[in-house]
Parts: structure tokens; sequence; C-alpha cells
């Protein structure tokens, strides 16, 4: 693989709050090239976090700290306000997870995907509004010019899905990253929403995270994967090989969630070792 | 124990009709785990809330507990049946502690013994002592879907009903509800409905399961035929490989 887009090496994210001090992500080390990376994790594991703090939007007081942290060999720990702006939406990007609280409810999906457009490719309303639609059409709207002039509590999820990722490809990031995309989706739709990103990776040589609860879904569409737990990444490995992970907590996930195939009498339950945390 | 035929649920709102259930036939042993699977908006959750009589439907038959059920049930129809559902952030009174929410359903329906019956449903639940006297805020999200269980099952019903029972928690606790749910269903020798947007859950949990698409049931199958693919119908087909996981176009 070439030079990797993203290195990070012992992040830290902290909040400080009234009963001492919350470490939400806790020396987690990883490299991202042009490929889908998994951040699998249960609530609380601060997958999102970890997520949110490569893009700058910690929210205050957290704090977030690493001995490194580099895009494209540009340090980002010393970004300012205006150096994250210079680099969120044209190169880093991120998709949320739901449609209904991530859209702005008082403006067309047009409107709002267009704004993207012009900021970040400083082009003009006419070539915004081209763009827009050869977006959707790219996120398969089947028809982007109805779906333009609509407000989002008139698309149903999947589509809103499909609205936001088009309003973050729009700029062209290099890296993508995706927190619980497919969630809130239907599993025949989640499927399409994960072929487009799919071909994104593939045709356009993006980054993607992909960050999931959902070991199914991960392993079969991701290339590696990091499980987290407590803050920290437990263990690294290939999406394929999640089913002979070495770990106590992944086997123990993977032996908890039900299967098609394998019919179990009772489920595992995972028994914590404080130890993970050490 | 349940028989469902041509069941029909009809939404009004303005001049506008939404059909949520039509023409949906079944029947549920006793002593049966019977799952219901679909997408949102398939109906699935309607099937359960006409059964309990929560919406008005009508039938050319619709038996619970082996009698038919009228459209407006009496207070004993109601225990025989009882309702889990998806939320257990909204589905528990904020400001009742433990105590109070498993009092109730045995104030209502006038049972003796309330004492002893809520720290036998707290101990079966596998909640400890000490949280009988919590407030929801004070329990995790797997503790309080433990509470919403034993609010179900301390009128000991012989039916229950389960919406998405695990939907809201994480894996390790869902496999811990799934657990409970399992032993319980033994334990009271239940008969019991669970609705569920994961096939894997409902092929845990169930012996027959009913697909559900647009509001019309596409067909019954058994846990074995879904694991083994040995199913008729092609929206069936194209569930069960979705929810297998990604597959790359061509692959």
């Amino acid at each position: 693989m070439s030079e990797p887009l993203l290195i990070v090496e012992d992040l830290n994210v902290t909040f400080p709050g009234r009963s001492g001090v919350t470490r939400a992500v806790r020396n987690a080390s990883f490299t991202l090239g042009r490929e889908r990376l998994g951040i699998v994790g249960e609530s609380g594991s601060g997958k999102s976090t970890t997520g949110r703090a490569l893009l700058g939007l910690v929210p205050p007081p957290g704090i977030v700290t690493a001995r490194t942290m580099t895009y494209e060999g540009k340090n980002l720990l010393t970004n300012t306000e205006r150096d994250w702006q210079a680099l969120r939406g044209r190169r880093l990007s991120m998709v949320m997870q739901d449609p209904k609280f991530s859209l702005n409810p008082v403006r067309t999906v047009g409107q709002q995907i267009g704004e993207t457009a012009r900021l970040h490719l400083r082009t003009s309303r006419a070539d915004a509004r081209k763009r827009t639609l050869a977006m959707l059409e790219a996120v398969q709207i089947r028809d982007p010019e109805l779906v333009f002039g609509l407000y989002p509590h008139q698309l149903s999820g999947g589509m809103g899905q499909r609205v936001m990722i088009a309003m973050m490809l729009i700029a062209e990031p290099d890296l993508l990253i995706a927190d619980e995309p497919t969630s809130a989706l239907d599993v025949t739709v989640q499927n399409e929403v994960l072929r487009i990103l799919d071909d994104l990776v593939r045709e356009r040589g993006m980054g993607l995270i992909f960050i999931s609860h959902n070991l199914t879904v991960v392993s079969s569409f991701c290339d590696r994967v990091l499980i987290m737990y407590g803050g920290r990444i437990v263990e690294e490995c290939a999406a394929r090989d999640l089913h002979n992970a070495r770990h106590p907590y992944t086997r123990a996930l993977v032996a908890a969630t039900p299967s098609l195939d394998v019919p179990r009498a009772e489920l595992a339950t995972v028994t914590r070792d404080p130890a993970w945390l050490q | 124990m349940i028989a469902v035929d041509h069941l029909n649920v009809t939404f009004r709102s303005g001049d506008r009709e939404v059909r949520a259930v039509q023409d949906v036939s079944f029947e549920v042993a006793a002593g049966e785990s019977f799952g219901i699977v679909g997408e949102s908006g398939s109906g699935k959750s309607t099937v359960l809330r006409a059964i309990a009589g929560l919406v008005p439907s009508t039938a050319a038959r619709l038996e619970v507990n082996g009698r038919p059920a009228s459209a407006r049930r009496t207070r004993e129809d109601r225990r025989m049946l009882q309702f889990v559902f998806q939320d257990p952030y909204a589905s528990l009174h904020p400001r009742q502690t433990v105590d109070d929410i498993l009092r109730e359903p045995l104030a209502i329906h006038r049972i003796p013994g309330i004492d002893g019956k809520v720290v036998k449903a707290i101990a079966d639940v596998g909640l400890l002592p000490a949280h009988r006297f919590r407030y929801p805020h004070q329990l995790s999200g797997g503790q309080r879907q433990r509470v919403a269980i034993a609010r179900a099952l301390i009128l000991s019903p012989p039916i229950l009903l389960l919406d998405e029972p695990t939907s809201a928690l994480d894996v390790s606790v869902q496999a811990e509800i799934l657990n409970l749910i399992g032993k319980l269903r033994q334990g009271y020798s239940l008969t019991s409905i669970l609705v569920s947007h994961d096939l894997a859950v409902v092929a845990h949990l169930c012996s027959r399961i009913a697909i559900m698409q647009f509001g019309r049931l596409v067909e019954v199958i058994t846990a074995e035929d879904l694991r083994t693919g040995q199913v008729t119908a092609d929206y069936t087909r194209e569930l069960i490989a979705a929810s297998r996981g990604f597959t790359r176009a061509g692959a």
C-alpha cells in the first residue's frame, strides 16, 4: 500500500467533569490508507469520539492530545479553527448517523447540497445546481430534479441518508468518516448505501473510516477492523478474520451475536475483565 | 392459542387512508414462539398491536387465548396478554420507582400478595433486591428492559408480545436479554410473538416466522427454512441475503 493518508499515534480524548476526568479515547494508534477501515464497539467505547477527534470536532470541554496525528503528512494537532475549516469538507468529511437530526429542516435538499459545492469549490450558482443534480444521481436517487426541491421531512430514511452522503461527497473529500451511516436503515436499503460507498472507495481512491456497532456489516464490508472497548483499541484485524479474532472481548462480541447460520441454544454473554483497560 | 384470520388495519387521516395491515392470517399454538419480521412500515408492529387490542382492526376471526377477542377488551382479557416494547427509555414512567412500576399491574388487577410477587419478579429477571427502589434513570438500558419484562410477567400471563425488545441495546446486552426471554418463556410456559427487523434475532428465538412486506404476509416459514434458505418468496430470499452482510456486485 502507498503512503498512509492518516497516521494517529497515542490519541487521547478526555472530558473533565465534576466527578473527575472521563477518558473517552485512550492511547489509540492506527493508520489509514485508501481503504475501508471499520471501527466497531459498543456504546461508550469511544468510536464516535475517535471519528470526531480526527475532524477537530470534539465539543468543549473535551481535550484532544496525541503523539502524532497527521493527514497527508500535515500535523493536525497544531490546527487552528481556520486550518480545520480549510480541511473539513474539502479534504476530510463526515457522514452522521441520522438524517433526521443532521439535515437543516427548513432548507431544501438542493439548497443544502448546493451550498456545500459553492463554499468548497467556489463555483457559480448554476454550476452548483448542475453538480448537485449529478451527485444526487450518483447516489442513486431516481428523480434528482424532484428530490432537489424537497425538504428533509419529505424524504424516507434511506433517501435522507443518500442526501447526506451526496452532500459530503460533492466537495470530493479524500477521506470520509461515516458514523453509523446505515444503522437507521432497513437491511435491503443498507446494502444499497454500502454499495455507493464501496464504489467511491474503489473508483476515486477515497479513504473511508466506517464506524459501526454491527459486526456482520463491518466484517463483510471493510478491509480492516479496529475493535474498541472502553476507549482503547483492543484489537486490529483483517475484516474477514473477525470471526477468528484473538482478543477475548472481540471473541465474546462475536459469540454474543445471534447468527443466521449457526443455531445456538443460548448466546454467550460478555464477562468484562478490568485488565482489558490496562 | 392465537388465531388471526384476514386481519385488516386501516388508519385514516383526513381523506388519506393507509392500509397498514391487509388480509394477514396465521395461527400460534399454545407454548409456541412465533416471530414476525419485516422492514419499517411492513405492518409487523401493527399486527401485534391489533392482537393486543391497542389499535382498531377488523378480521374474519381474531382469537386470543383460545377465545374470540372483542373490540373492547375486559380487564381479564388484558391480563392474559402482556406487552414488552422496544425502547426501555420510553416505556417506563420516569417518576416511578421499579417498585411502583411492578406494583401497578397487580393493583389494577386486584391481585393479593403484592410484596412477594414484586420480590419474585425482580429476582426472576436477574435484577438485585437493591434495584427495587431505584428510578429508571438510575438503571442501564439492559436493566430497564429487564424491568419492562418483569412488569409484563408479574401477572403470569399465558401470552407475551415482544415488539423489538432488543433493538435499542448493545450486542452484549442483547445477548443477555435474549437469553433471559428464552429462559422465562420455558419457566412461565409462555406463548409468545416476537416482532423484529433482525432476522438473526428472530431465528434465534422463534420456531416459526412470518415475513411481512407492505402490510401483507409474504410467507410463514420455520427457523430451519430460514437458515437453510428453503423459502418460496423472492422478497424473503432478498431479505436473507441482505441480512448476511454486504456483497459486492458481481461477487
